[in-house]
């Protein structure tokens, strides 16, 4: 039976567990390093292979699964453990195990400089989440999900604040996590009030109860809307999106698995997988926010100098497209999205983290002319680029346009319309990136569309630039491994690093040929779903394409020609440019709002201490002092009344003895 | 003459010896006071002897008595030394414990 699907999905998810056990328990091999993470490295790549092996023993549409009871009561299992194994989730584990390891083996040079114990952890911390993210993809009941949904956030935590010595990743970790929960609560209240309708976690169960109208969908909003509001944390969705470009204070690789490629997405899938739960007025609200988060994220892109900023806004911005694709009720297409995502967006960070690596800058403008020294980046960066832009032939392009079409399909015209305002600025913020770092010559001065909020005045040796005051070095903003050392001219990575970026840059390739040639990938899209085939309008792909186009020219015109120039582009969108550098003020919102009601919290509390704690209390103080001052006055000190005292109370004794008594 | 005559007779000294403790200033005058309560309840005891014929309210009398005489001399003693103390024995001045 070795050939079961779920079985091996099962060895899929159990072998990073060993690898983080061992680490785990074995110190000395984890302070070793190296070997730590040679280790986990063998387990993630058996794990890649039984999860291509599970994809391929699964015939089409077919659901394999495992059960073991847990949580027993009278006989009936109120939940399962188990492993699911169907498509999607075989799919999904295929990009999970195939990222980590990928990145696992990157990270070895990119973290080379780092001390063993230091690299023992980090790998550590790799296998659990390797395993929590599988356990997410393959749980086949919502209880198992969250309990593996809460294991991702903490390993997200924990490799956010990976350099805890950097106060400012340090405070991004605790800020991923509680902007994360904020959401993870209503996904508990979800998923618990749902367990009071349904009396079931289990996915399929619930699938049979909706379709067969035991539940009516309509009375699920309140529970769907919390559902949704664990996706809103996770997948950085609008209100709360500002957790993720602060997540970047981690190390680039982690922002390749975790942030970009797999744990961000997990509220996607989670929403693909319980979408038949959904009435349309919550997928209304769903579709909305993905397509004004896309367009927010893509303003925001625009104007970060720094490069992983920038990735981190494009990563939001294409949630939101998935979000809104869900939303449109084809969540297929979503999630289509969500896997060339996966594979083009860990291909953009690790690109970046390469650059980062040769140049020992995060910041745009101290990159440039890249190409030239390390042409094999540059090369799979573009690839990545034309991607995510959309361009036929390459990885994105089916999928976003499937996205544009099913918010056509469904009469979503709204969000449409941001979507395709984002496809826009998706082409030109990313190509920006693209002339910035690989062909612009290095900026000697500082234009103003890409300085950042922050005095973005770079020194370096040989650029003869007017040199500015207050060039600190936290100015330079620098992600990479704090004590990087040499400062070599840039080149390209070594063969361990590359190797990595070739295969996402061809499997992003092959998907899009594949998928663009041979019409729909694996029949993904909508018509996959059982629903009429959406029939795209026919202007819809050649209007995609050309807004993409139309994006990369601006990009070329402003950032590689520059006919256009920069400050007077900056000054047409005078407004909205500060407002996208101040980040729409969303976070200064947050704080404030929290430092109100902090402050107004405090007040009642202390105004209940100041006079109803206390104010009882002096009460009862001020009877007992002026009873005692009462009292004194009997206390005359003069022996005679005494005596009064005593002659009265014996004769008050006597007549009591009188009359009550006979 | 009965029983009754004697109880009279020791509820009215017993009264005159009260109004004395209660009234005097003088810590003298109240020492009188007390023993004039005592000797009334003596009365009674004796009385309560004669007329139940036995006598154990005569020796209930006879430690009384003692009693009285012990009480007086100490009473008088502590009067003494008061008085050199504070140089008053008037009980109004004798208010130390008055908080």
């Amino acid at each position: 039976m070795m050939s079961d699907p779920a079985i091996l999905a099962l060895v899929a998810l159990l072998l990073p567990a060993a690898s983080f056990l061992i680490l785990a328990i074995v110190a000395p091999l984890r302070l070793l390093g190296r070997p730590a993470a040679y280790t986990s490295i063998l387990f993630a790549a058996g794990s890649l292979a039984a999860a291509i092996g599970a994809w391929r023993g699964h015939a089409e549409q077919q659901v394999t699964r495992l059960a073991w009871d847990w949580l027993p009561s009278n006989g009936v299992s109120i939940a399962t453990l188990g492993i699911l194994a169907d498509r999607d989730s075989t799919l999904m584990l295929i990009l999970v195990a195939l990222v980590a390891f990928l990145v696992q083996l990157y990270s070895v040079e990119y973290l080379h400089d780092e001390a063993p114990a230091a690299l023992g952890r980090y790998y550590t911390y790799h296998s659990l989440f390797a395993f929590s993210m599988m356990g997410v993809v393959l749980a086949p009941n919502l209880l198992q999900l969250f309990i593996c949904w809460e294991l991702v956030g903490l390993c997200s935590f924990l490799l956010i604040g990976f350099w805890y010595q950097k106060p400012e990743a340090a405070r991004a970790a605790v800020k991923a996590f509680w902007t994360t929960k904020a959401g993870d609560v209503g996904l508990l209240i979800g998923i618990i009030l749902l367990w009071r309708v349904a009396g079931t976690f289990d996915i399929g169960e619930l699938r049979t109860l909706v379709t067969s109208g035991a539940i009516p969908v309509e009375g699920l909003s309140l529970i769907t809307f919390c559902i949704y509001l664990g996706a809103v944390g996770k997948s950085a969705q609008f209100p709360l999106h500002t957790w993720l470009p602060d997540a970047m204070e981690g190390p680039t690789p982690v922002s390749a698995l975790i942030h970009a490629a797999t744990m961000v997405t997990a509220g996607v899938y989670l929403l693909h997988r319980t979408v038949f739960l959904f009435p349309p007025d919550v997928l209304m609200v769903v579709a909305w926010i993905g397509a004004f988060t896309a367009l927010l994220a893509a303003v925001l892109a625009c104007v970060q100098d720094d490069i992983k900023r920038v990735l981190a806004y494009s990563t939001v911005s294409q949630l939101g497209y998935m979000m809104a694709a869900i939303g449109a009720g084809f969540s297929s297409a979503g999630f289509f999205h969500l896997l060339t995502h996966g594979l083009f967006k860990a291909l953009l960070f690790l690109g970046a983290g390469a650059m980062i690596h040769a140049v020992h800058s995060n910041d745009l403008p101290r990159m440039g002319g890249l190409a030239k020294t390390m042409p094999q980046t540059a090369i799979v960066f573009v690839i990545g680029t034309l991607s995510i832009a959309g361009i036929p032939l390459f990885g994105g392009f089916l999928s976003k346009e499937e996205i544009l079409g099913a918010t056509l399909a469904g009469h979503q015209t709204g969000p449409f319309v941001l979507l395709m305002t984002v496809a826009f600025l998706t082409a030109f913020y990313m190509f920006r990136v693209v002339f910035l770092a690989f062909f612009a010559v290095r900026a000697t001065h500082a234009s103003p569309l890409h300085v950042a909020a922050g005095p973005a005045n770079h020194l370096r040796q040989g650029s003869g630039g007017p040199p500015k005051l207050q060039a600190k070095p936290e100015a330079g903003h620098y992600d990479g491994p704090p004590e990087a050392g040499h400062h070599d001219t840039p080149h390209d990575p070594p063969a361990v690093m590359m190797l990595p970026l070739w295969v996402l840059a061809v499997l992003s390739l092959g998907v899009g040929i594949y998928s663009t040639t041979l019409g729909h990938f694996l029949q993904f899209g909508p018509g996959a779903e059982g629903a009429a085939e959406h029939a795209a309008p026919g202007w819809l792909t050649p209007a995609a394409v050309g807004v993409a186009i139309a994006g990369i020219g601006l990009a070329w015109l402003v950032y590689q020609r520059r006919t256009i120039d920069a400050g007077r582009l900056a000054s047409a969108f005078g407004p909205i440019r500060t407002a996208a550098l101040n980040k729409f003020w969303i976070d200064d919102i947050y704080e404030g709002i929290l430092a109100l009601a902090l402050l107004a919290f405090s007040r009642i509390v202390g105004w209940i201490d100041r006079y109803l704690v206390d104010g009882v209390l002096n009460v009862v103080s001020a009877w007992t002092v002026s009873a005692g001052g009462l009292l004194r006055t009997v206390q005359t000190g003069r022996a005679q009344d005494y005596v009064y005292g005593v002659a009265v109370g014996l004769l008050i004794l006597i007549l009591w003895m009188r009359w009550a008594l006979t | 003459m009965g029983l009754q005559a004697y109880l009279i007779l020791a509820a009215t000294v017993f009264c005159i010896g009260l109004f004395g403790v209660v009234t005097r200033r003088n810590t003298i005058g109240i020492l009188l006071g007390i023993e004039l309560m005592l000797n009334a309840v003596n009365i009674n005891l004796v009385a309560f002897s004669h007329f139940s014929g036995t006598i154990t309210g005569m020796v209930f009398t006879l430690f009384t008595i003692c009693i009285t005489v012990s009480e007086a001399a100490i009473g008088l003693a502590l009067v003494i030394l008061l008085f050199r103390v504070r140089r008053t024995v008037m009980a109004d001045h004798l208010d130390l414990l008055k908080g």
